[in-house]
């Protein structure tokens, strides 16, 4: 059986199977909006694979971090908007 | 076909914009003709730092006069031109750069400039993210930023512009397009930038390109424009290529980093291991920046003179033509002055500073 882990999406506990991508958990907590641009507009992932930069979220204190990047860990704790 | 104007200004950037903006209220006809679009050539390349400097006397009473004239359109016009009024931070490595601080604090206090001198303490007070072990730095509260492109619009409110149009050449109170047509003006203002000799042969203008990063947004990183004293001899120094640490925090919470000085023509591709040194000094003097995410990089002509200083004035041999460039970095800044010269002797007008010293009569004295 998969193994699963448990990441923080705003202060929201989310269990995730091991090896999904931060955007995946980001969606599992049901969130739709990653991140602001400079005018205020919503914004989320286009390509998935770390060309738009559309993905950014907080992970860990660390601000503008591509969620479609980077693999979910135990205990993360991830911030969007 | 031939057009008649009483001004045609050539380029317009922020040098052409302001320009227009102050003969516009002589009843003037005015037009002005860019290249591409105007603000989008070295002016929307630029950082926008609103800075005095002391490298001469000439040079302080040029860059306090327009200083002056930025803090009074910025105040009617704070969104338009996205202003901050950030100050500047000239940081001093050791004990000999501090000695340029005492300096310089004397300098700028002989015009009337407010500084604030900053021991090592008193720095990380203001700047806590700056590297450990500086000696400390010289604060010129009154400095700011603007956005120059959206200054450069706002400076062409009510102005006839014509964009995407090519001069091929300025004669006797005449403009060639390369369309073929042709524009007669009492008055031609030649302010193209490091463009401007391919208008006007001999004017000794040559592009000293540099280049920009900006971040993503880092909102509170930093409260001045920083720039090391380093800096000032990255300006003077002509050898091919300098950098300097300079950064500015913009409304937005991103930053712009620079710079970079380097003379390679019209060379129009991104110098990699140049702006790799340029983010190198950065991280030396702001370590945290190693963790931050730049999201684009540019680059932009200077339109750089040997003297330092810009050109303006009427320009012997040319019947009606006047001189307004050779800003190289700091036409954002001297612009709004440059166009109160220019403007005043166009119309006969008694010159708010002394215009000898930036008239182009300087360069054949110097010839000779």
């Amino acid at each position: 059986m998969m193994k699963k882990i448990t990441v923080k999406v705003n202060d929201k506990s989310v269990v995730v199977p091991e090896g999904v991508t931060v955007a995946a958990a980001v969606y599992m907590a049901g969130e739709t909006a990653f991140r602001k641009s400079v005018s205020g507009q919503l914004r989320s992932p286009v390509c998935g694979m770390g060309i738009c930069y559309e993905c950014r979220v907080q992970i860990d204190n660390q601000p503008h971090q591509l969620a479609c990047r980077q693999l979910c860990r135990e205990g993360m704790e991830i911030r969007t908007l | 076909m031939t057009e008649n104007y009483d001004v045609v200004i050539v380029g317009g950037g922020i040098v052409g914009a302001a320009c227009a903006a102050e003969l516009n209220g002589a009843r003037l006809r005015i037009l002005v003709i860019d290249a591409g679009k105007v603000g989008c050539g070295t002016t929307g390349a630029s950082m926008g730092h609103i800075v005095v400097m002391d490298d001469s006397e000439a040079l302080l009473n040029l860059t306090a006069f327009s200083r002056e004239l930025w803090l009074r359109l910025a105040k009617d016009s704070a969104s338009a031109c996205e202003y901050l009024p950030c100050g500047t931070l000239w940081v001093a490595a050791d004990a000999e750069e501090m000695d340029v601080v005492y300096q310089k604090a004397k300098n700028y206090e002989e015009h009337d400039i407010a500084v604030e001198v900053l021991d090592h303490k008193s720095l990380y007070q203001y700047e806590p993210n700056l590297a450990q072990g500086l000696a400390g730095g010289l604060r010129v509260a009154g400095d700011c930023v603007i956005y120059p492109p959206n200054c450069a619009a706002l400076l062409l409110q009510g102005i006839e512009v014509r964009e995407n149009c090519n001069v091929c050449q300025i004669s006797d109170n005449l403009v060639s397009l390369e369309n073929g047509s042709e524009i007669r003006a009492e008055f031609i203002v030649n302010a193209a930038g490091a463009a401007a000799p391919k208008l006007t042969a001999e004017l000794p203008v040559e592009p000293r390109k540099g280049h920009l990063v900006i971040t993503a947004r880092y909102p509170g990183f930093c409260q001045h424009q920083i720039i090391e004293l380093g800096y000032l001899k990255s300006v003077q120094k002509m050898e091919k290529e300098s950098v300097a640490f300079n950064i500015q925090p913009r409304p937005s919470g991103q930053y712009l980093i620079g710079s970079s000085r380097e003379f390679a023509g019209w060379d129009d591709s991104i110098n990699r291991n140049l702006v790799n040194r340029m983010l190198t000094r950065a991280c030396d003097y702001m370590p945290a920046l190693k963790e931050m995410l730049a999201i684009r990089t540019w680059f932009g002509y200077r339109p750089a003179t040997r003297d330092k200083l810009p050109i303006i004035g009427s320009w012997p041999n040319v019947k009606g033509l006047y001189i307004a460039a050779g800003h190289e970095g700091l036409g954002i800044t001297t612009s709004l002055g440059t166009a109160c010269l220019l403007a005043a002797e166009i119309l006969g007008q008694s010159p708010p500073i002394d215009p000898a010293p930036y008239r182009p009569s300087r360069l054949f004295r110097e010839n000779r």
